[in-house]
């Protein structure tokens, strides 16, 4: 360096800025496009799950009244009138309905309450709703008197709340008993170990199949492995849903197979086979054991011949040669597919609804359920963000035990 | 080099930023209609796009959802719209309305029937009962057997639905609570008109869901009606629940011998509507005075759904009068969208736990 003058070290420093720059400038298209739709949404899923500021927002006067309110009795007349009052400039600009599916959420049932009474109220004018507005409420339907309503109300005012991750968790909390587990309903923990034990299983099988395929493949020739390989692609080609309906068609009732097993006298009754977990397992290990064979295939395709035939040489019998140098090799290319198939298929969802029946409910359509039917966002996001904190975990626990370094795609 | 990449760039982007300006502009003289698809949707583009697209010079783009509000909250809250025209159930209808996703539709824009009724008075009540909305059809869920896959015993009632040993066989449901408890309840004894009163009760809840045990194991799940017939043909399934005119179509079109049990069918009303903020509301309201005028609503019997106007009777199609819901409401309940507002989350998850079981 000392041999350069000034003047050369700032151009070559200038030179390899703009180098940068254009190196940076081939990323940005990418980088922002990933900000867009991977990191901006995840932001707002886990900003979602815990603001909520909808109810502090449309009756923040009786939210504050309900603050010096004792959680015994129902709240006093004061801070009845309060909410009549709101409640009436929410029906004027056409909110309460708001208010009701917000009311709703939290006390099942309210939201035709709210609904009828905000028609009540809003009838009221001037003096009238001052004077009136509390007996209007009280006389509108007889749930208002409930203590636990209005405790239901107090919570839901709050802007920011965990109590989607209880429910999340089949948790709730309760005024005089605290956290307890849901009396009502308990199916989210139910359904991500089902989860869970669904991709497991799936990805166990495609190790299973995949791995001596890939081991076939790779001691081929290049041009015939090149072949077998087309055929291992050919199913991306073809739409997911496609491969899913062709599926229907095999497993049916008076599908291909069970015509078959009667045709050949094998059977004589058919197979339910169709809307089990044995059908959403065998669609799904079908459609992603393709993630599975590509990296094995590109692992072993690099592992020289000659180590096992060393091996054999020096006197290790086949299999624990195998188990010794051969499979440690390949550990990067199946932990890569593992958790491929693995982290897929925590979240797959039109495949094991169509073909899985019944037992085809997974986390992910419930979450679904939470975003179209239900509306109820807040809970949605609280799901998904178990779900990705689960994943993580999981893949912590890998890191721990495997080592995540070792991850080889190709 | 890396100068005329970035210009190249630069200049590609302004192409773009050009190209969504221009689309911007065309966008006025376009309107997005959107609506179920299948077969309706089939009827709807023939009886109330085409005629309008013709009549106006206006270019309708018409596209397809599967119900449910959530593509209308998340429009609304972005205020980014991209539908205009929005054909809602009526069991949602309820919901965005009183969020305020909706705008109100002031029935003035409504001309009068082709009689000369004035619209007000033409309309069937329950068509203009929400501010935010017109209904459109009048359209029911009803069960239906293959006269192939049948048997000797044939379904009459709604309680054979349930009845696995009088019918054997698989039975396809949608998957949710809607109906389906309305139907468990019915088959178990509750008079049509108490079913919504018992189904709010922890009770009724409970005994909904102990009829529905008795053929769990028996019911095959679906997620959209189009699936039904389907089933229905290929053997999927011996009883097979959908809305009426999938059925219908399939019968009229296809010549399939699929037979319609009007027993204990929950009827509802489907409804053209706004969504709040579309940039384009006044052509909005042009389209659905126009789609719900006598004439095209009377083309909605093609696929056996009632019109809501009275004088869109006489110019339908004779042949299908006796498969619209209108000629079986006495069979039938009306889908109660306010108890489904009510309890569509909790039932919605209690559904799933059961699901689960």
């Amino acid at each position: 360096m000392s041999s350069l003058t000034t003047t050369e070290a700032r151009q070559a420093a200038s030179a390899q800025r703009k180098k940068r720059i254009t190196a940076f400038m081939f990323v940005v298209p990418l980088l922002v496009f990933i900000l867009l739709t991977f990191v901006a949404p995840i932001a707002s899923m886990l900003w979602r799950s815990v603001h909520h500021p909808t109810v502090a927002e449309l009756i923040p006067h009786t939210l504050e009244a309900l603050k010096d309110w004792d959680g015994k009795a129902v709240p006093d007349q004061h801070t009845l009138q309060i909410f009549a009052v709101e409640l009436n400039g929410l029906a004027k600009e056409r909110l309460s309905g708001k208010l009701a599916e917000e009311f709703n959420r939290a006390y099942t049932g309210m939201s035709s309450v709210v609904k009828s009474t905000a028609r009540k109220v809003a009838k009221l004018k001037g003096d009238d709703l001052r004077d009136k507005g509390a007996q209007t409420l009280l006389d509108a339907n007889p749930k208002w008197q409930r203590t636990d309503l209005w405790y239901a109300i107090q919570r839901a005012g709050e802007k920011y709340t965990y109590d989607y991750y209880l429910t999340a968790l089949d948790l709730e909390l309760k005024p005089d008993t605290g956290i307890q587990v849901r009396e009502e309903t308990q199916i989210y923990l139910q359904l991500y170990s089902k989860t869970l034990t669904m991709a497991l299983v799936i990805t166990l099988l495609c190790a299973a199949l995949g791995y001596p395929l890939s081991y076939y493949l790779a001691g081929l020739s290049e041009n015939r492995a090149n072949l077998l390989l087309v055929l291992v692609l050919l199913p991306f080609w073809t739409s997911l849903l496609v491969r899913t309906t062709a599926w229907i068609a095999l497993l049916q009732t008076n599908g291909v197979i069970n015509s078959f097993l009667m045709g050949v006298g094998l059977t004589n009754e058919p197979f339910e086979m169709l809307y089990t977990s044995f059908a959403t397992v065998v669609a799904m290990t079908h459609i992603l054991l393709p993630f599975m064979i590509l990296p094995l295939y590109s692992v072993m395709r690099g592992i020289d011949p000659s180590y096992m035939r060393a091996a054999l040489s020096l006197g290790d019998k086949p299999i624990p040669a195998f188990a010794k140098i051969y499979l440690p090799m390949t550990l990067p290319g199946l932990s890569a597919g593992a958790l491929l198939v693995f982290i897929i298929s925590v979240g797959y969802y039109i495949t094991p609804a169509l073909v899985g029946g019944t037992d085809g409910q997974m986390i992910s359509n419930i979450i679904a359920f939470h975003m179209q039917r239900s509306n109820n966002w807040e809970l949605a996001a609280a799901l998904g963000s178990l779900l990705l904190a689960l994943i993580l975990l999981l893949y912590w626990l890998y890191d721990r035990f495997v080592g995540a370094s070792n991850i080889k795609l190709g | 080099m890396a100068r005329s990449l970035s210009t190249g760039i630069s200049a590609f982007a302004l192409a773009a930023a050009m190209g969504l300006a221009s689309l911007g502009a065309h966008a006025e003289e376009s309107l997005t209609v959107v609506s179920w698809g299948g077969s309706y949707g089939a009827a709807q583009k023939n009886h109330m796009i085409d005629p309008f697209q013709k009549d106006t010079g206006v270019k309708v783009l018409f596209e397809d959802y599967s119900g449910g509000v959530a593509e209308m909250k998340a429009q609304v809250e972005s205020g980014n719209i991209q539908w205009d025209v929005v054909d809602v159930e009526v069991i949602d209808l309820e919901r965005a309305c009183s969020e305020g996703l909706l705008e109100t539709i002031p029935h003035d824009i409504l001309p009068a029937g082709a009689d000369g009724t004035p619209a007000e008075k033409d309309f069937i009540p329950d068509a203009l009962s929400n501010e935010c909305a017109i209904g459109n059809i009048v359209w029911s869920v009803v069960y239906a057997y293959n006269e192939k896959t049948i048997g000797n015993t044939k379904a009459t009632s709604i309680a054979d639905f349930f009845d696995t040993a009088k019918i054997p066989g698989k039975r396809a449901m949608r998957k949710r609570p809607q109906v389906n408890m309305e139907w468990a309840l019915m088959a178990d004894g509750v008079a049509p008109k108490d079913v919504y009163e018992v189904l709010a009760t922890p009770e009724g809840q409970e005994r909904a869901f102990k009829k529905l045990d008795t053929i769990k194991k028996d019911i095959v799940w679906f997620d959209s009606w189009s699936q039904a017939p389907q089933l229905l043909n290929d053997g999927g399934a011996v009883l097979v629940q959908s809305a009426n005119g999938r059925f219908y179509d399939s019968i009229r079109k296809e010549g399939k011998p699929f037979v319609i049990v009007w027993d204990g069918h929950v009827y509802d009303l489907d409804a053209w509507a706004v969504l709040k903020g579309s940039p384009k509301k006044d052509l909005a309201f042009k389209f659905i005075a126009y789609a719900t005028q006598s004439k095209p609503l009377a083309g909605m019997s093609d696929v056996a759904y009632g019109p809501t106007r009275k004088s869109s009777t006489p110019m339908m199609d004779p042949a299908a009068a006796p498969h619209l819901p209108t000629a079986h409401l006495d069979k039938g309940i009306r889908a109660g969208s306010e108890f489904w507002a009510d309890y569509g989350e909790s039932l919605g998850e209690k559904f799933n736990e059961w699901l689960l079981k």
